[in-house]
């Protein structure tokens, strides 16, 4: 039947009509770019793509895939999304979101759907800063930082969006690099392979107000040394020459021998080595961990609302509006 | 059982208001409702009027721990749960304390004797025995009973220690004024089997104090007349006794199912509008998915992702959380959505007084939200009228795309009455606004239909029709971002003039009395049933007063200005500050008189009958 035919993409046919806005170098460019050529290869049929934006930079990103998309209210975007997989579960749900939507006036609704494990999949674009508002510093900027609201600094401690999502239960919890196109198409696809919430963190560049903020993470000439790539069932190993290792000891994380390197484990009974990773130091000797750091199967809500529904209306039978009606103790008057 | 005996004379009243009060783990909503429901299925006509504090448990015989729960009940048509009351049960001095003033003078006070030692009394304040007046028998038919003596008599030896017994003792109550109205204890028996049914020993106990009550009551001289209220020429129909906030859920139901829909209700807890919650989550099997959100937002903002994907969204919630919304209801009027947003309206600024009744959000739901937001608002006026109401809260966010209030509030959510069930061929057809993939060429997400100026629900899974949509202004027709001056003032008229067309779909507006006169009542809301009692008595006054209750509070009917040129005046009594005054006055440059009222409590149609006699003295 031709309607369940893999349809067959090229990026061009997720590319919309709307002329793209964002500022020249914007990382956002590279991710649209990487996230255009993922879908064309998901084998989803692209009226069924929903893509759900809060507000900020990042958040115009449904504007400009030629697929269904909301931009929305800030903050609000997982809620919405939320209400989108639950009342059609046949759509492929995305969510675009920035650090100052998903962690500051969008937290809440972050960390519920984390927990409810809905169906969908969130990519939240890091930069560290509030960019359409003007360079504000963000709950993931960097202390100390000189932005027009902090003038002397910043004094927040910030939030590290892996440790929030691993806290919150997210089954799935995956972290790339605007410019690294290849490995950002590669965490989409097993994040859209995930039965369960995928929750994203791309770090990626605001050239305008915080321009390098990832530099010694992910510019050329470091990212080899400074970045290891976490593969469920794989050994970490890394350095140009993949002459590196980490190894797990009870209380530490140490560069040792690729022979002597952990497997690491992305799923396991409570993500403590997931936590552990995502905590290391960007200025330490050990490198910050891209990749996949947790995948686990969980019950995923929006089935189990739906099994619900069919298991009471098997054993009810459907409602009519007679039976809505008749309901309950009635008497006549004649 | 109880079969009257003969020497017992048996009088009888045309209605009865009986209030029973007590502490707020007493069980006073449970007797109430018991008593409610026997004459529901009596055939009376009702109104009810539970009164409860916010504190679950509030401390035991405190003034402010004391619930109650008012029946009306009637051979008559009545609209209003009554103003003074004919029969007082006051399990405590609390109880006693706080409802003495609204028994009238000759009525029957039934007083828990039981539960008035020094404590008791310390408690609800009184430095003597109230019961101690001898002036009690002289005002009142004075019944004083130990009735918690009498439920551990009638429970011995069932096994329960003192203070589960304890526990029956609202049963008793209600036995002895089942006995004393001629009612039949079965309701309440086979409710009380289903209810306990797995818990014989709590079962057994329960079924014998209440027949202990009726027992006592056929054989104490305390009780000399039995009172009879016959059953009341409703209507033709089939009945059952609602609550507004079930009728609401009913109503949001059906009119989802005659638009073939489906249901998605997104909802935070909160007072008095979480039974809606409660209702809906119940309808499982017709398409209704329930969705208990994080937040106030959530809830909202859910319901919008579910009508985007082709539900129907609604969402619940009373005045501080409508706040809450306010932002994600600009989202819905901007991306022209359906949506329907119950706000079970309660009393006072920010938390106020959760459990009591006002109107006092009319201002808020037709323009609350930052900048021109336009939305139609829907107002239910009775308990029974709340399914209605949300049908026609379905019909126009449906047909016309547009995010649509209904206001209910806390006295039509916990009132309840007889509401004679429609006819399924009596209810309304809604049609949906959907496009298809056969629309596909040239598809305009923004185009509209001229009758309604309606946009087409284009539903993501529907081939040909990706579109994009959002908060940011519009460009006629395409829906592309625009930051167009004139497209923005275009789109802000054409948003207004889709919510004004609303109108043209109301039938004309009813006028209860005559047609034209010195003096129109016009009302929205809870107000109703009052407004009618009070026109109704001032009808048998001869007094010149009609009455006209307003459905859609917004857009105004079209023919309203010229209604009510036909009086020489309008009062319009509202629980809030004069907020429809205000509108009235503005829409039509009328000289309208508000009367406006905020205690917490629904009007009385004798305190209404007393502002028209002086209006038109």
């Amino acid at each position: 039947m031709s309607t369940t035919e893999t349809p067959t993409y090229k990026k061009k046919d997720f590319v919309s009509d709307q002329e793209v806005r964002w500022c020249p170098g914007c990382g956002d460019y590279a991710i649209l770019n990487g996230v255009q050529q993922a879908f064309a290869t998901l084998g989803v049929p692209k009226e069924k793509f929903a893509v759900i934006s809060g507000i900020g930079c990042s958040s115009r990103f449904p504007y400009y895939m030629d697929t269904y998309g909301f931009h929305t209210i800030h903050g609000r975007a997982p809620a919405i999304a939320s209400g989108v997989k639950i009342a059609n579960p046949e759509l492929d749900v995305w969510v675009v979101t920035g650090d100052g939507d998903a962690l500051s006036i969008g937290g809440n609704h972050l960390i519920h759907a984390m927990r409810r494990n809905l169906n969908i999949k969130v990519m939240l674009f890091n930069n560290r800063i509030y960019g359409l508002t003007k360079g504000q510093y963000s709950p993931t900027t960097v202390p100390g930082m000189k932005t027009p609201s902090t003038p002397y600094g910043s004094l927040d401690a910030p939030f590290n969006p892996i440790a929030v999502a691993l806290g919150a239960g997210a089954s799935f919890v995956a972290r790339t690099v605007d410019t690294q196109i290849p490995h950002l198409k590669e965490i989409l696809a097993q994040a859209h392979a995930h039965k369960g919430f995928a929750f994203i963190e791309i770090l990626q560049n605001c050239v305008i107000f915080n321009d390098g903020a990832f530099e010694h993470i992910v510019g050329k000439e470091v990212r080899d040394d400074h970045q290891v790539n976490l593969r469920h069932g794989e050994p970490m190993v890394y350095g140009k020459e993949l002459d590196k290792g980490l190894r797990l000891t009870p209380n530490d994380i140490e560069i040792c021998s690729p022979a002597e390197a952990s497997v690491w484990k992305a799923d396991g009974p409570t993500g403590a080595n997931a936590f552990r990773l995502c905590q290391g130091s960007e200025t330490a000797e050990v490198p910050v961990p891209i990749g996949l750091f947790r995948q686990v199967e969980r019950p995923v809500l929006e089935d189990q609302i739906h099994a619900q529904v069919n298991s009471v209306t098997e054993k009810l039978g459907e409602g009519t509006l007679e039976a809505l009606l008749g309901a309950g103790e009635t008497w006549d008057v004649d | 059982m109880t079969t009257a005996q003969p020497e017992v004379p048996v009088q009888e009243l045309d209605e009865v208001v009986i209030r029973f009060a007590g502490d707020s783990g007493d069980g006073m909503q449970l007797t109430g409702n018991q008593f409610t429901n026997t004459s529901a299925l009596f055939g009376n006509d009702l109104a009810t009027f539970p009164d409860y504090p916010a504190e679950i448990r509030a401390p035991v015989g405190t003034l402010f721990g004391v619930s109650g729960f008012q029946v009306r009940l009637s051979s008559n048509d009545i609209h209003t749960p009554g103003d003074k009351v004919d029969v007082l049960v006051a399990m405590n001095p609390a109880a006693l304390k706080t409802n003495l003033s609204d028994l009238k003078e000759g009525g029957m006070l039934l007083v828990n004797t039981g539960n008035f030692g020094k404590r008791d009394l310390e408690k609800a304040h009184y430095s003597d025995n109230p019961l101690d007046d001898p002036s009690l028998e002289q005002r009142f038919q004075y019944v004083p009973l130990d009735l918690n003596e009498a439920t551990l008599k009638a429970v011995e030896g069932s096994g329960l220690s003192n203070k589960e017994a304890l526990r029956c003792k609202n049963l008793l109550a209600l036995g002895l004024l089942y006995y004393t109205y001629s009612r039949s204890l079965d309701v309440t028996e086979k409710w009380l089997e289903g209810k306990f049914g797995k818990k014989p020993q709590i079962l057994d106990a329960n079924l014998r104090a209440l027949r202990a009550g009726a027992m006592i009551a056929e054989n104490s001289e305390l009780f000399h007349t039995r009172y009879s209220v016959p059953a009341a020429d409703l209507p033709k129909g089939t009945y059952r006794n609602i609550k507004g906030n079930e009728a609401l859920a009913m109503g949001l139901v059906a009119g989802t199912r005659k638009a073939d829909l489906r249901l998605f209700y997104g909802s935070y807890p909160i007072t008095p509008a979480s039974d809606v919650l409660h209702s809906l989550s119940r309808y499982k099997n017709y398409n209704v998915y329930t969705f208990q959100a994080e937040d106030e937002i959530a809830a909202v903002t859910s319901a919008i992702g579910a009508s985007y994907a082709g539900a129907l969204g609604m969402t619940g919630t009373s005045g501080p959380g409508l706040a809450l919304k306010a932002e994600a209801l600009g989202l819905a009027v901007m991306i022209e959505l359906p949506l329907v947003v119950v706000n079970v309206q309660r009393a006072g600024p920010s938390t106020g007084m959760p459990t009591k009744t006002e109107q006092a959000d009319l201002l808020q739901a037709v323009f609350g939200r930052n900048s021109e937001a336009p939305m139609p608002v829907v107002a239910a006026a009775s308990p029974g009228d709340c399914f209605h109401a949300a049908m026609e809260a379905v019909r126009i966010a449906v047909t016309h795309m547009t995010p649509v209030m209904l206001l209910s509030d806390g006295y039509l959510g916990n009132g309840a009455e007889p509401f004679r069930l429609p006819a399924v061929s009596e209810l309304p057809d809604i049609v949906c606004n959907k496009a298809t993939a056969a629309d596909a060429d040239g598809f305009l997400p923004y185009s509209r239909n001229p009758e309604t100026l309606a946009r087409p629900w284009a539903i993501p899974g529907t081939p040909g029709l990706m579109h994009r949509v959002g908060g940011l202004e519009k460009e006629d027709l395409t829906g592309n971002v625009s930051y167009d001056p004139e497209n923005h003032e275009r789109m802000t008229l054409l948003r207004e003039n889709k919510v004004l067309k609303v109108a043209e779909s109301y039938g004309p507006t009813e006028v209860f009395g005559e047609s034209s006169g010195k003096l129109l009542v016009l009302g929205w809301g809870s107000t109703y049933g009052a407004i009618r009692g009070a026109v109704q008595r001032a009808h048998s006054k001869g007094l010149s007063v009609s009455q006209v209750h307003v459905r859609n509070v917004w857009p105004l009917p079209q023919d309203l200005g010229e209604v009510m040129s036909r009086f020489d005046r309008v009062l319009v009594p509202e629980l809030n500050r004069g907020q429809l005054c205000r509108l009235l006055r503005s829409e039509y440059l009328i000289d309208a008189t508000s009367l406006p009222k905020v205690q917490g409590k629904p009007f009385g149609s004798e305190e209404l009958l007393a502002h028209i006699e002086e209006i038109l003295a």
